[in-house]
């Protein structure tokens, strides 16, 4: 009995050690650490300087979307932006580069069993993105007049659900992927894709409404969707967090199931 | 007293079979070599007796454990280091030993375990700016840093420069001195023959011979071979009595025999007054016993 009770204290102590660890390494890829924290802040602030349609109503058509301005209506896409970059790019070249190197077979030989890196790495970044997330809201009010969140809550709930779902698919790419190159690539492709579905490159309301409804099935459309409707104060619509919910409820177990430690 | 038994272990990927048949018994406090060519099947087997991959059939005991069963106990009393299995490229030495130490019920002082592995002056280093041989170290450390009672080396100096090799070897020794059980898995002979008590040789998935590097030397060739050019003609039958003569064309004979040949040839001579010219001894090594034991028979 005594060696499980020192084993599991080991354990816990093991996590929160192994998720400093990869906290520190985390802030010592200054590129990494840029894209993840600083980019969506800086992203948001030069769109709302140089972007004519910043400061003009989002959607003068429509009774909502007519009291907020243009760059506060393009804040949610910024932040699924972040996400994406997060859980679909930086998260499953880490873990494919370390299954590459053979630190997660290296861990498999110790008693914490290499999956906790997995969680550790979700942590630190889930944390970064918060902070991406406060900074992004704090430039973008300060500078360019971005509007505070109409339901601050259910926002941070899409957020938290949409990162959720984001780092399931990133897992599902890193699990598949037979080497770090291809996770670089296969996240990439993955990335631009959802990127587009986000409403990145073109908002979605002004999309086909066929694509619209495409969008509304993928993780980082419904993650846009979701936290518009909070930021913007529409009614709240169920479907979105049920898509989320959904990716991530397929994407783990299938990850899981693929996961390859050496 | 045995650490680690193993008995008719075998292992197959697909069609393919890795390990066919191989039994062995570990030592407690001996550097036990598993000696063979790549692909014998060394590391699978250490990878099973390691509990990172299971076994089609066999049994294997690891200080009273079964690997496949007792993975979270056997991980804290048996440290593996593994073929190229890097660290985060920018955690620092230190850091990745005080990391792995806090994995374990009972681990090792980490800053001892820097001084003894002579990594002090890099402990701030990052793994990326680590050389070859300062990584070797560093793995060999995290695999004792939980305080094992057996260590799994596999292919330890592979890669390393001859300076950086003696160094490691120095390593492994001081770990056996602190009492420590260690299997070391070689294909490099000088090392077997320096390090180890005892060697399994593994060809093509079984153990072909154990025993000490003296005994297998001695189990595959056990003729010494002596070579010269006689100062005078021979008396016919002179040397036949002792050893198995063959003359050579250009005038040299060839003596082959056993363990008093060289005295034995040289008296004879001596007391015909012929001194042996260009004399040269051949002497088996650990390398002509693994050539022997490992080259398939014609059939």
């Amino acid at each position: 009995m005594s060696t499980t009770t020192l084993t599991r204290t080991s354990g816990s102590g093991a996590l929160s050690r192994l998720t400093a660890v990869e906290a520190r390494l985390f802030l010592r890829e200054p590129s990494g650490a840029f894209f993840a924290v600083l980019f969506p802040a800086v992203l948001l602030t030069v769109l709302g300087l140089v972007m004519p349609w910043a400061d003009l109503p989002f959607n003068d058509q429509d009774p909502i979307l007519k009291q907020i301005n243009g760059i506060t209506g393009y804040a949610p896409t910024v932040l699924a932006l972040a996400v994406a970059t997060v859980g679909l790019s930086a998260y499953p070249q880490t873990i494919a580069g370390y299954r590459g190197r053979g630190v997660l077979k290296r861990m498999s030989t110790t008693p914490v069993p290499p999956s906790r890196i997995l969680v550790a790495q979700l942590a630190v970044n889930l944390v970064a993105l918060l902070v991406a997330a406060v900074l992004m809201f704090a430039a973008g009010a300060l500078v360019v007049g971005v509007a505070a969140p109409a339901e601050p809550l259910v926002l941070l709930g899409a957020f938290l659900l949409s990162v959720l779902s984001a780092f399931a698919v990133g897992s599902v790419i890193a699990a598949l992927a037979p080497n770090a190159p291809a996770a670089t690539a296969w996240g990439m492709s993955v990335y631009f894709v959802s990127l587009f579905f986000a409403g990145v490159w073109l908002p979605l309301p002004l999309m086909p409404d066929v694509i619209q409804t495409i969008a509304g099935y993928t993780p980082l459309g419904a993650a846009s969707e979701a936290m518009a409707a909070a930021w913007y104060g529409q009614p709240f619509d169920v479907a979105p967090f049920l898509v989320m919910a959904a990716w991530t409820l397929v994407a783990l177990p299938v990850s899981a199931r693929f996961f390859r430690w050496s | 007293m045995s650490v680690i038994q193993v008995q008719n272990l075998h292992k197959r990927y697909g069609s393919k079979v890795a390990v066919d048949d191989v039994s062995l018994e570990v030592h407690r406090g001996e550097i036990f070599g598993i000696l063979g060519r790549n692909g014998a099947g060394k590391t699978t087997t250490v990878e099973i007796i390691g509990g990172l991959r299971d076994a089609d059939g066999g049994t294997v005991r690891v200080l009273g454990l079964d690997p496949a069963r007792d993975r979270t106990r056997l991980r804290q009393v048996v440290g593996l280091q593994l073929q190229e299995s890097q660290v985060q490229p920018k955690l620092g030495v230190r850091e990745a030993l005080d990391l792995y130490a806090s994995f374990y019920p009972d681990p090792a002082d980490p800053a001892q375990l820097l001084d003894e592995l002579g990594l002090t002056e890099r402990a701030d280093a990052r793994f990326e700016q680590l050389s070859g041989g300062q990584k070797q170290r560093l793995s060999v450390a995290l695999a004792l840093v939980g305080n094992p009672q057996v260590a799994i080396l596999d292919e330890l100096t592979t890669g390393l420069d001859p300076h950086a090799r003696r160094d490691t070897w120095e390593v492994v020794e001081r770990i056996r001195d602190r009492g420590v059980t260690i299997v070391l898995v070689t294909h490099l002979m000088e090392e077997a023959e320096r390090l180890c008590d005892r060697i399994a040789l593994i060809n093509a998935g079984r153990v072909v011979a154990t025993g000490t590097p003296a005994e297998l030397v001695a189990r595959a060739a056990s003729d010494q071979v002596l070579r010269f050019r006689p100062s005078a003609p021979v008396p016919v039958g002179l040397l036949e009595q002792v050893a198995s003569i063959t003359h050579a064309d250009d005038g040299t004979i060839e003596a082959r025999g056993h363990e008093n040949v060289v005295q034995d040839v040289l008296v004879a001579l001596a007391q015909q007054g012929i001194r042996p010219e260009n004399l040269r001894l051949e002497q088996s090594s650990l390398e002509d016993a693994f050539v022997a034991l490992t080259t398939p028979l014609e059939v």
